[in-house]
């Protein structure tokens, strides 16, 4: 018996392990043209002379990244000292990013707490509802948020209109406008995780707490917020990580003082004063960062839940 | 009677959701170390009135008094009492241990004190070995006896049960049922314990309330319960019963004089002083013997015969057609009647029970 069972299993995961194959196939291929090749050419390229105008020479070299990090004067010819100017954008990137995604956070944990505790008929409403503004393209939306918060726009007019402000509040061309249209761009991103774990939650948890002694707001905290926290973190990552690389958001509702690494990408591959590997390199920079947070976190996680 | 012996009063409590009335006017009362179980079918307001003790309903008019004082316009977190939930509701990102300190650390025990009523309710329900794990690694027995753990670490007044067995496999069920009936003689506190399960009931409570419709049908010992129901819908709950439609004669003292189908004429006691004409009459399968047939109190004929391993069930149909169900003990030596065969009853002297219809 102990010698049929081995032989049975043999053959039915060959003729398995050839189904897995083609099935898997399919998804090999759509990861190696849309994430592999596209990421391995970025890393090559961070690695190439420019091109003027564009496009790469392939010769290799680490100039771009010299760029990014050393400042060697106009000539090129002095003492490297270390560039501020491209971490100074990273770091206030990082920022922005991060501010949009408390703000996403804020107003999108009660929104996904409030959707989750309707009558299960009247979620999917609610969950239609949010995105709608998402069959929009981002550049008009983005656009549209321009002419909502500038000084002669509707929001302007009506608070000056009711006697609230007596000026415009001057919001355009400031980081919180920039926040602003971040937190616009990504709050479903934030919504839809929170509220498939909420969703989740059993509520009887809650009435637990209750019982045992806790307020709402302990309760929150103890026990409701460490029970959905995998969909807040998640909500928060996808938040966060296209918030960091944002363009359009920074380029129309901010000034130059909020310039940020999308753009500066951008600006790369645009027009005659692109740098193609400069481009890359910062790309690669930022996509080696986030990495580096994620696998921290994901360390975290495993350690915890062992 | 407010004294100390009463743990919780239950005053004209009324329960509507809209235009449904789930609880109407209920009052009762539970004594201090009593083990006090709330039968009935689903629906029919126990579990309701349960949440209304713990206060995660309100109620809409009436008084619960805890120990003399009204607790019916409370939050939960301010009643001294704890509950523990038909499916645990255990936190699942806390270890045991941070699960049974939870209740005592938000009345404001200090960690060290907490720690040690943990340690000493993990021991009352012997999981001492468990006190690191998470919920989610712990069987369904397991889950529950934390639970109970959980409850019972702030000390509270009163512990409210939720069919917490209802989860558990039937094996498991029985071997609670004992423990938990010995922790609240242990704990001396008392125990509102709603279930579906009349055998739970039976075999755990002092004393049990039958409700349906969002009323308490009746309140007695559980002997009380079974062998002098007050209306046909306690006698039919609870345990096997007939119930044969009779002649009332006369009613007075308690005792009735009823007509059987046949014509006989009986004694038996009545739970009601007002019948006339027609009424019901309660008769346990346990409490009929077979006798031959003209030699009985009712007639029938046999219909099925149903092996039960330690009784054997007897089907009859009653000349006006109704079913009659016997249990005779299997005693080896018993002669059983034929499939066919026409037999007599005979109805065991205090069996019979007029009832309220």
């Amino acid at each position: 018996m102990a010698a049929a069972a081995p032989g049975g299993a043999s053959t039915s995961s060959r003729i398995y392990r050839g189904n897995v194959l083609r099935l898997i196939g399919p998804s090999w291929v759509i990861i190696g043209i849309f994430l592999l090749i596209p990421v391995i050419l970025t890393v090559v390229y961070s690695f190439l002379t420019k091109e003027f105008r564009g496009g790469v020479q392939w010769t290799p070299t680490l100039a771009a990244y010299d760029q990014f990090f050393f400042d060697r004067g106009l000539f090129g010819d002095e003492p490297p000292r270390i560039e501020w100017t491209y971490l100074g954008i990273f770091w206030r990137s990082v920022w922005q990013a991060a501010s949009a995604t408390l703000l996403c956070l804020v107003i999108g944990f009660p929104t996904a707490w409030f959707i989750a505790t309707r009558d299960p008929r009247q979620r999917a409403t609610w969950l239609f509802m949010i995105t709608i503004p998402y069959w929009v393209n981002l550049l008009i939306r983005t656009v549209s948020m321009k002419f909502l918060i500038r000084d002669e726009g509707p929001l302007n007019s009506l608070l000056m209109w009711t006697g609230i402000t007596d000026a415009p509040l001057g919001l355009i061309n400031t980081n919180f406008a920039v926040q602003l249209g971040l937190f616009y761009s990504y709050l479903p991103f934030m919504v839809l995780p929170i509220y498939a774990a909420v969703e989740r939650y059993d509520f009887s948890l809650s009435e637990a707490a209750a019982d045992l002694y806790s307020g709402m707001w302990t309760t929150l905290r103890l026990v409701i917020l460490p029970t959905v926290r995998p969909g807040i973190i998640a909500g928060c990552i996808l938040v966060f990580i296209p918030s960091l690389g944002a363009f359009l958001a920074p380029d129309l509702l901010g000034g130059a003082k909020t310039f940020m690494i999308g753009s500066l990408i951008e600006e790369q591959f645009k027009g005659a004063a692109g740098n193609w590997p400069f481009g890359s390199a910062v790309a690669t920079i930022l996509m080696t960062i986030i990495m580096a947070v994620l696998l921290v976190y994901a360390r975290a996680q495993g350690k915890e839940s062992k | 009677m407010a004294d100390a012996g009463t743990a919780i009063s239950i005053d004209r409590v009324v329960k509507r959701y809209g235009s449904f009335t789930a609880l109407h006017g209920i009052t009762l009362e539970v004594g201090a170390d009593e083990f006090f179980t709330l039968l009935g079918p689903s629906g029919c307001g126990k579990t309701t009135l349960l949440r209304a003790i713990a206060g995660f309903d309100d109620v809409t008019e009436g008084e619960i008094r805890l120990y003399g004082q009204n607790i019916a316009n409370l939050p939960p977190h301010k009643r001294p009492v704890n509950t523990v939930f038909q499916h645990y509701a255990l936190f699942p990102h806390m270890t045991v241990t941070e699960n049974i300190m939870f209740g005592a650390l938000r009345l404001g025990w200090s960690r060290s004190d907490a720690e040690a009523r943990a340690r000493e309710v993990l021991s009352l329900v012997r999981l001492d070995s468990f006190a690191d794990r998470k919920p989610g690694q712990l069987s369904g027995g397991q889950q529950q006896r934390v639970a109970l753990a959980r409850a019972l670490a702030p000390r509270p007044k009163v512990l409210l049960l939720d069919e917490p067995l209802s989860a558990l496999d039937l094996k498991l069920r029985q071997a609670v049922r004992a423990e938990l009936k010995s922790l609240q003689r242990e704990t001396g506190i008392a125990f509102v314990f709603v279930t579906h399960d009349q055998e739970e009931a039976l075999t755990m409570s002092d004393r049990i309330a039958v409700m349906s419709a969002g009323r308490v049908q009746q309140v007695g010992t559980p002997r009380e319960i079974y062998e002098a129901p007050t209306n046909r819908f306690v006698a039919d709950f609870i345990g096997e019963t007939n119930l044969i439609e009779v002649e009332v004669k006369r009613v007075s003292d308690g005792r009735a004089e009823v007509v059987l189908p046949g014509g006989h004429i009986t004694q038996c006691a009545a739970a009601s002083q007002s019948h006339a004409g027609t009424g019901h009459i309660s008769l346990r399968p346990e409490r009929l013997t077979l006798c031959p047939a003209e030699a009985g109190d009712l007639g029938a004929r046999v219909e099925s015969l149903i092996y039960l391993g330690t009784d054997i069930q007897v089907w009859a149909r009653l000349p006006d057609n109704e079913r009659l169900i016997l249990r005779v003990q299997n005693a080896g030596s018993i002669a059983l009647p034929a499939v066919g065969q026409e037999i007599g009853i005979k109805i065991e002297a205090d069996a019979a029970r007029l009832l309220v219809d």
